[in-house]
């Protein structure tokens, strides 16, 4: 396990004490249960650990004045796939962003309550973004290569975040072989990354991510512009990378969630008195759990397609 | 009940091949059509007439001398007179205002493209300005050019004084071409960088500049080539309407083609104007070649998503 000092997510010149932040929770909290697993579950994967390396409590968040997601909380376990699933507009891929702080760069955005990477508050004032996003990668919806070589690709995160790299060219292999796309590019190194495909082209994303080592991968959608086989492929690679990597998916595919998860969290979209639309987390158990015996009607009624 | 047809207009419904053959053409669409051909020929048409003309009017001219000899005031002397002193001229102050005004405006259009929070008065009231900047005529740049930085500031009726004076009048050019290119480069380009841990003078430096490059530099050429052209600031600038020398320093006096050009034309006699349209030949090929430099950096360097 990676241990992750007071220090290392704060500006560099900047001393400061972490107070542990430990909101008490408000009265109507969503059902999450992480209790033992079910034995008769078929779907999902058995977790294998409840170590929470972050944990969500109370958070929303604003763009503007409007209340996207309100009052979530929900832990992402250790090594764990969490996979968020919900209707759209449900906030689940707001949430999602709000976990490595992409929120502050859309104008307006705000988010209110905790969010702790092992016991820090991400939003502390003097906890600076890009050591957040250095910890914790994401992986996008629309494969998003940059305009440059394949091998430049996986080399950029190591070069901006100043790694220590011995040898470029075996980190650049063992995060493309980690991706499961070394095979299909290495006689083709130089070549641009927008010349793969569109399933390469979100392993390269993939390899991009794993490059600079984090410790979450946030994932976006990541098989929503893809074609069945690159899904399966992307899926198989997300039970390879559970093994070293939490990953957090965001997915409208309530199958994949099932097929890949350990926890699941469902998200819906509801109108409050003031007719505002907002995102909630209606339940968070395992996986298992959740598709077969969830605890909220309106899981069972998502799932069970009577609605989404 | 039958599906609505398409084909009511149309002779024969009944025959299904007939219905899809096409109808003669559409009166209005005809004539929207010879309208835009219309317009196209009447703008082409005067280009290539003035072109043939000037070409045909500064033949005879059109050889080394124009480059290689200096400009004269003396009939006596025109057979072995050119243009030297005005191009050099031209080209001292072009490179200066490239020197000036790319870095300025470039990295002004980067802020206001990438740093900037238009939420903020100021940075809109920036914006409406720079827009407004590039509408002003230039005349007006050379009466501020001649009151502030040849009077107050000093810098008297110098190649200097005209390169800044330039550089202002096409640095607006520069600032919305640039953030043109800048606003480009997809938002999912800076969000996978962010998204690594790239701080944005990182994402900014490695990722969106070297995107928008293509766009940067063929807006920034074609401004330049639009200073090369100005003549009317340079008039109350000081530049000279002819020297025998060639300015050979910041502060030299100096003089350029559409000056030069301005002042052969306003001479009664032919053998003036011939070589004015030599010159203005030699002023358009200058613009022709940078403005062909832009479309192959354009072409040779854009990216695709």
């Amino acid at each position: 396990m990676v241990t992750v000092t007071s220090e290392q997510l704060h500006r560099p010149n900047h001393e400061s004490e972490v107070t542990p932040v430990n909101q008490p929770g408000t009265a109507s909290r969503p059902a999450v249960s992480i209790s033992a697993a079910n034995t008769t579950d078929t779907a999902g994967h058995q977790p294998t650990s409840t170590v929470p390396v972050m944990e969500l409590d109370g958070v929303s968040v604003f763009y503007g004045d409007y209340e996207a997601v309100r009052d979530t909380a929900m832990p992402i376990q250790e090594k764990q796939i969490t996979a968020m699933i919900g209707p759209s507009g449900c906030g689940k891929s707001t949430i999602l962003r709000a976990l490595n702080r992409m929120n502050d760069l859309i104008p307006g955005a705000r988010v209110a309550g905790s969010v702790t990477y092992h016991g820090q508050d991400l939003y502390a004032k003097d906890v600076d973004p890009i050591e957040v996003r250095r910890r914790i990668g994401m992986v996008f919806q629309k494969p998003n290569p940059f305009p440059k070589s394949i091998y430049d690709n996986v080399a950029y995160g190591p070069r901006v975040t100043g790694m220590k790299v011995d040898n470029m060219d075996d980190l650049v292999e063992k995060a493309l072989r980690d991706a499961a796309l070394w095979d299909e590019v290495k006689d083709k190194l130089k070549s641009s990354g927008l010349s793969l495909s569109g399933g390469q082209q979100q392993r390269l994303c993939i390899a991009r991510t794993i490059a600079v080592r984090p410790e979450i991968i946030l994932m976006d959608e990541p098989c929503s512009a893809l074609d069945p086989i690159a899904t399966a492929k992307i899926e198989d690679l997300m039970f390879e990378l559970a093994s070293d990597y939490t990953i957090v998916i965001v997915t409208h595919n309530m199958q994949q969630a099932a097929r890949v998860s350990h926890y699941t969290a469902f998200f819906t979209a509801e109108v409050d008195e003031k007719q505002e639309r907002h995102g909630r987390l209606v339940e968070f158990s395992q996986t298992g759990k959740l598709f077969t015996n969830p605890a909220d009607k309106r899981t069972e009624d998502y799932i069970t397609g009577r609605f989404g | 009940m039958s599906a609505p047809t398409l084909t009511s207009t149309r002779p024969d419904p009944s025959a299904p091949g007939a219905a899809l053959t096409q109808r003669r053409s559409r009166p209005g669409d005809l004539a929207f059509r010879l309208a835009m051909q219309a317009c196209l020929v009447v703008a082409f048409g005067v280009l290539t007439g003035l072109l043939t003309w000037v070409l045909i009017k500064g033949w005879n001219r059109l050889d080394s001398r124009l480059w290689t000899e200096m400009p004269t005031g003396l009939t006596s002397r025109l057979d072995g007179a050119g243009v030297q002193s005005a191009l050099v001229g031209t080209l001292w102050i072009i490179s200066l205002v490239a020197v000036i005004c790319l870095p300025i405006g470039i990295l002004s259009a980067i802020y206001l493209e990438e740093y900037a929070d238009n939420t903020r008065w100021y940075n809109r009231l920036l914006e409406l300005n720079i827009q407004n900047l590039a509408g002003v005529p230039s005349i007006i740049f050379g009466i501020l050019g001649l009151g502030i930085i040849a009077r107050a500031l000093g810098f008297g009726f110098t190649i200097t004084t005209a390169a800044i004076v330039l550089s202002l009048l096409v640095l607006p050019v520069v600032i919305i071409a640039t953030r043109e290119a800048i606003r480009a480069v997809p938002q999912s380009i800076r969000q996978a960088s962010y998204a690594l841990g790239a701080t944005k003078w990182q994402t900014v430096s490695r990722q969106v500049l070297p995107s928008a490059v293509p766009g940067i530099a063929t807006g920034s050429i074609l401004a330049l080539s639009r200073a090369i052209g100005e003549a009317a600031p340079l008039i109350v600038l000081g530049a000279v309407t002819f020297i025998t020398f060639n300015p050979n320093g910041l502060d030299s006096a100096y003089t350029a083609l559409p000056i030069q050009i301005f002042t052969f034309i306003t001479r009664p006699q032919a053998e003036f104007t011939e070589l004015a349209a030599g010159a203005i030949v030699l002023l358009l090929a200058i613009v022709l070649a940078m403005n062909s430099i832009a479309i192959f950096v354009r072409n040779r360097f854009e990216k695709r998503w």
